[in-house]
C-alpha cells in the first residue's frame, strides 16, 4: 500500500489542466470494451426463439425493466431502460474486474484495479445521475414545478432538500466506492500474506478465495443498488406526485 | 490514490482530476451509445416482436378455439337432427312394413277366395256336366233296354223323347 497512481496531466496554458489517472482511464475502457463485447456478441443472430447468450441478455433486459416498474410506471420508466441496462451491467463488470490481477503494480504505481475502486469515477457516476434526474425533471414537468418541488411539502424543507440532492448524489458514489475500494485493499493484503511465504501461502489462501468469492458477490449486488437508486431518484424527479 | 488524492487535489486546488471525470463520462456515454444501436436495440427489437408473436398466436388461438366450439356445437345440432330424421325414416317405414303386410294380406286373402270361389263354380259345372252326361247315358241305356225287352220297332226318336220326359219326370218327383 502507500503506492502511487499513474498519472499524466494535460495543461492547457498555465491556469487550467487535466490531470488523468492512466490506471482509471484504462480499467474503464477495459471494462466498457468487455461489456460491450458481452452485449455485442451475445446479441448477433437474435432468434424470437431465444437460446444460449441471447436468453440471459434478455433476462437482465427484464431484470432491470422489474427494476423501474418497482419505481414508476412503464410509460415514464421505457426511456430510462437502456441507462438502466448499461449501468448495471458495466457497474458489474468494472466491480468484478478488479478481482483477478487485483492490485498490480508496475513502478509502484496500481495499475490493475476496478475502475468502481476510484471515487471520482463513482461520484461522477452519481452525479450524472443526479443531473440526469433534473435534467429529465425539467424537461417533462417544467422549470416550475421542478423548483416547486424544492419547497415541498413546505417551504422551510428548501434547505433540506438541497442538501437532501448532495446526499443523495455522495451517497450513491461512496457506497459504491467504498465497497469496491475496501474489498480490493483486503484482497490486497491477503494476497500479501500469501505471497509471504509458505505458511502464509497457506493460511492466505482460504481466505483469500473466501473473500474473492464474497467480492464477487458485492460487486453484483453493488452494481443493483447502484441501478436501483438511480432509478428511485429518477422516478422521484420525473414523476408528478412528488 | 482513492480517497487521499482526491483530497489533495482538491485541497491544492491547482491539480483537479478533471481528466477521469471527463474519462468516466465519456467512456460510459459512448459504451451506452454503443449499446443503444448495437445490442440493447435489436434485442428490444426483437423482444418487442416475440410479444407481438405471442399476442397474436394467443389471439389466434383464441379465434380457433371459439370457431371449434362453434363447429362442435353445429356438429352436435348436425348430429341430432340426423338422429331425429333416422328415427322418422324408420318409424315411417315401420308404419310402411306395417301397412304393406295389411295390402299384402288382404289381397291373399281375396285371391284365396276368388280361388276357393272359382273352384266351387267349377266343380258345380262339373258336376252338372257329370249328371247330365249321366243322364245321356241313362236315356240312351234306357232306350236300349226297352227296345230289347219290347222288341217292337218304334222309332228311336219318339222312344227317346218319351223316355226323357220320364226321367225328368222321375228326377223331378225325386
Amino acid at each position: 500500500m502507500g503506492h502511487g497512481a499513474p498519472e499524466y496531466t494535460l495543461k492547457f496554458g498555465d491556469v487550467f489542466s487535466l490531470t488523468f489517472n492512466l490506471s482509471t482511464v484504462l480499467m474503464l475502457i477495459l471494462s466498457a470494451v468487455i461489456v460491450f463485447l458481452i452485449a455485442f456478441i451475445s446479441t448477433r443472430n437474435l432468434k424470437l426463439k431465444p437460446t444460449g447468450m441471447q436468453n440471459f441478455m434478455e433476462w437482465i433486459m427484464d431484470f432491470v425493466r422489474g427494476i423501474i416498474q418497482s419505481n414508476m410506471d412503464w410509460k415514464t420508466g421505457g426511456r430510462f431502460h437502456v441507462l438502466g441496462i448499461t449501468l448495471i451491467m458495466f457497474i458489474a463488470v468494472s466491480n468484478l474486474i478488479g478481482l483477478p490481477l487485483g492490485g498490480v503494480y508496475i513502478n509502484h504505481e496500481l495499475w490493475w484495479k476496478s475502475p468502481t475502486a476510484d471515487i471520482t469515477v463513482t461520484l461522477t457516476l452519481a452525479s450524472m445521475i443526479t443531473v440526469l434526474s433534473s435534467y429529465y425533471g425539467i424537461k417533462m414537468h417544467g422549470m416550475k414545478h421542478y423548483t416547486g418541488t424544492f419547497f415541498k411539502p413546505v417551504s422551510f424543507m428548501f434547505p433540506l432538500k438541497i442538501i437532501e440532492e448532495f446526499a443523495n448524489t455522495l451517497t450513491l458514489g461512496l457506497r459504491l466506492y467504498g465497497n469496491i475500494y475496501a474489498g480490493e485493499i483486503l484482497l490486497g493484503l491477503i494476497a500479501g500474506i500469501a505471497g509471504s511465504g509458505l505458511v502464509g501461502f497457506l493460511g492466505g489462501i482460504i481466505p483469500g478465495m473466501a473473500w474473492i468469492g464474497f467480492s464477487i458477490f458485492i460487486g453484483f449486488i453493488q452494481a443493483f443498488v447502484f441501478t436501483m437508486l438511480t432509478m428511485v431518484y429518477l422516478s422521484h424527479k420525473v414523476s408528478k406526485d412528488h | 490514490m482513492g480517497l487521499e488524492h482526491f483530497a489533495l487535489n482538491a485541497g491544492s486546488g491547482l491539480s483537479f482530476n478533471g481528466g477521469d471525470i471527463l474519462a468516466t463520462v465519456v467512456i460510459f456515454g459512448i459504451l451506452m451509445a454503443l449499446l443503444k444501436k448495437f445490442a440493447w436495440g435489436p434485442l428490444m427489437g426483437i423482444m418487442t416482436q416475440r410479444e407481438e408473436l405471442v399476442s397474436s398466436e394467443i389471439e389466434a388461438a383464441e379465434q380457433a378455439r371459439k370457431e371449434s366450439s362453434a363447429l362442435l356445437e353445429e356438429q352436435k345440432t348436425l348430429l341430432k337432427e340426423a338422429r331425429t330424421e333416422a328415427q322418422t325414416i324408420i318409424e315411417s317405414a315401420k308404419k310402411q312394413a306395417e301397412l304393406q303386410r295389411e295390402e299384402i294380406m288382404t289381397a291373399a286373402r281375396t285371391e284365396a277366395t276368388r280361388l276357393k270361389e272359382s273352384a266351387v263354380r267349377e266343380i258345380e259345372t262339373e258336376k252338372e256336366k257329370a249328371i247330365l252326361a249321366v243322364r245321356e247315358e241313362v236315356v240312351s241305356l234306357s232306350v236300349l233296354a226297352a227296345s230289347k225287352v219290347l222288341g217292337k220297332e218304334i222309332s228311336e226318336e219318339d222312344n227317346s223323347a218319351l223316355i226323357k220326359e220320364t226321367i225328368a219326370k222321375a228326377g223331378e218327383a225325386k
